[in-house]
């Protein structure tokens, strides 16, 4: 009952129960509530608004396995105000949650085709509930592929789970660095770099690509060259946040919000946003 | 003896080739192989020859004074390596290092320039599957310099 009452612009009491530096600017933190209140399930690709008491609020994606909804599980990079001031917390400290918001990866959309996910520097985190919802009912798609593209080495965000998901028969791993020193024995190019060889059937696949706006153009330019259809690609989209549910405007994109309607879109939705730089 | 023309006619960067054309490739060609950690040339020395990947992985690399060696790129089955036998000074600018085993064909860069002279079509046909070669990398480098993934 008191789930039903609760107000969607009301943060609920989370407590820090681990830190974890993830690479040098990026970090993951596993909250539980603090209030006996009733924590609710997620959707991969959902996300919450973080409240740091006194500095601000900012949305956040959910980087934890949804079949699992506690912990809480959020990875963040450390760009500004809130994700550097949020970067100092430790363990038993507190943090208001509100959500989860926005729409999901359609899963359920990929099953009988093959997966393709791309992710790009942070875009990982959003996109690892979705692995982990493939991955719990794996027999349920046909190929599953992961492309990830970081800047250098040290930036790979998960690595050690990346390196286990690789080592798995019935999953596909590459990635890819920007730049490398000479001890490096992987990849070296941008992540569309991997697209054409990679191995999935394009006119059998569905796309989930996250990442900084332009890489997600240049990802989506490389996989319809490779066969895929506009239609089977989703992506999601940034843009500042204030309510998180759609009444303030704040993260208008064209026609749409992007709390609400996003933030996973089907390509064909913003592709003419996507271009546009006024938007 | 195996000839390589079934696997030059086979390869991507050749498809579409006359089988004319395709012999007067195989004249220039030559199987190769390079052990992990071997470099397959060097920044300033000539370039003599190109190479068609078949197997194995090879990494562009830099040596900078301050940070050592700087990968920026790195090759995989399928893909062709060096154009600088096309330009001159006809010198490599980069050092290519293999970083496992790798199977690869090289193309012999002066008997092909030879052979481009005197049969133009050849030539055309060589130049733009480099020119489409030329344009890729150059795409790769410039998101590589966008800092794709945001800073
Ligand atoms: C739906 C949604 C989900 C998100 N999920 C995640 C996530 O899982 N992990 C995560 O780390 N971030 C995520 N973000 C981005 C995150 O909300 C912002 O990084 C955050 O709001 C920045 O707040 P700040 O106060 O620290 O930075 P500000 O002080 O507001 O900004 C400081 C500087 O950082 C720049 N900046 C702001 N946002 C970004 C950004 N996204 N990328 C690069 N530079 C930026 C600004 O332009 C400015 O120059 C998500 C955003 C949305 C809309
Ligand atoms: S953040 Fe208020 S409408 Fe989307």
């Amino acid at each position: 009952m008191a789930e039903t009452l609760s107000h969607p612009m009301l943060p609920h009491p989370y407590v820090i129960r681990q830190v974890r530096k993830e690479t040098p600017d990026t970090f993951t933190l596993e909250l539980e509530p603090d209030d006996g209140h009733h924590h609710p399930a997620f959707a991969p690709g959902q996300f919450n608004m973080l409240y740091l008491f006194g500095v601000g609020e900012i949305p956040i994606s959910i980087s934890g396995d949804p079949t699992r909804p506690l912990p809480l599980v959020h990875t963040t990079r450390a760009v500004g105000v809130v994700t550097n001031a949020m970067r100092a917390l430790k363990r038993g400290q507190a943090l208001g949650v509100r959500g989860p918001f926005g729409t999901h990866w359609p899963v359920e959309k990929a099953e009988g085709q093959d997966v393709l996910i791309v992710a790009g520097g942070i875009g990982l985190a959003p996109l690892r509930p979705a692995m982990y919802a493939i991955l719990a009912q794996r027999e349920k798609f046909g190929k599953v592929v992961l492309l990830y593209g970081a800047r250098t080495p040290s930036d790979i965000l998960f690595r050690r789970q990346l390196e286990q998901w690789r080592a798995q028969f019935d999953l596909e791993v590459y990635v890819s660095v920007d730049r490398a020193t000479g001890a490096w024995r992987g990849n070296v190019g941008v992540v569309t770099k991997l697209i054409p060889k990679a191995p999935f059937d394009p006119r059998n696949t569905v796309a989930f690509v996250c990442g900084p706006e332009v890489m997600m153009r240049f990802t989506v330019a490389e996989l319809e060259k490779r066969g895929v259809l506009s239609r089977q690609i989703f992506v999601s989209m940034e843009r500042n946040m204030k309510c998180g549910i759609g009444w303030c405007g704040h993260c208008q994109f064209g026609p749409a919000f992007v709390c609400k309607d996003g933030p996973v879109f089907p390509y064909t939705e913003v592709k003419e946003l996507m271009t546009r730089w006024e938007i | 003896m195996e000839t390589l023309e079934p696997i030059l006619a086979e390869h991507p960067f050749l498809k579409g080739m006359t089988p004319a054309q395709l012999q007067l490739l195989v004249g220039c060609a030559s199987n190769v192989r390079f052990d992990p950690g071997q470099y397959i040339f060097r920044e300033g020395e000539e370039a003599n020859q190109f190479y068609i990947v078949r197997q194995g992985k090879v990494a562009l690399e830099i040596v900078t004074p301050q940070r050592g060696s700087i990968i920026i790129d790195t090759l995989s089955n399928d893909e062709v390596l060096g154009w600088s036998w096309l330009l001159p000074p006809y010198h490599w600018h980069f050092n290519a290092r293999a970083l496992e085993l790798t199977r690869a064909i090289a193309l012999d860069g002066k008997c092909l320039r030879n052979k481009c002279e005197s049969d133009h079509d050849l030539g055309y046909e060589l130049l733009k599957r480099f020119v489409h070669l030329i344009e890729q990398r150059l795409q790769a480098t410039r998101l590589q310099l966008l800092d794709l993934y945001g800073s």
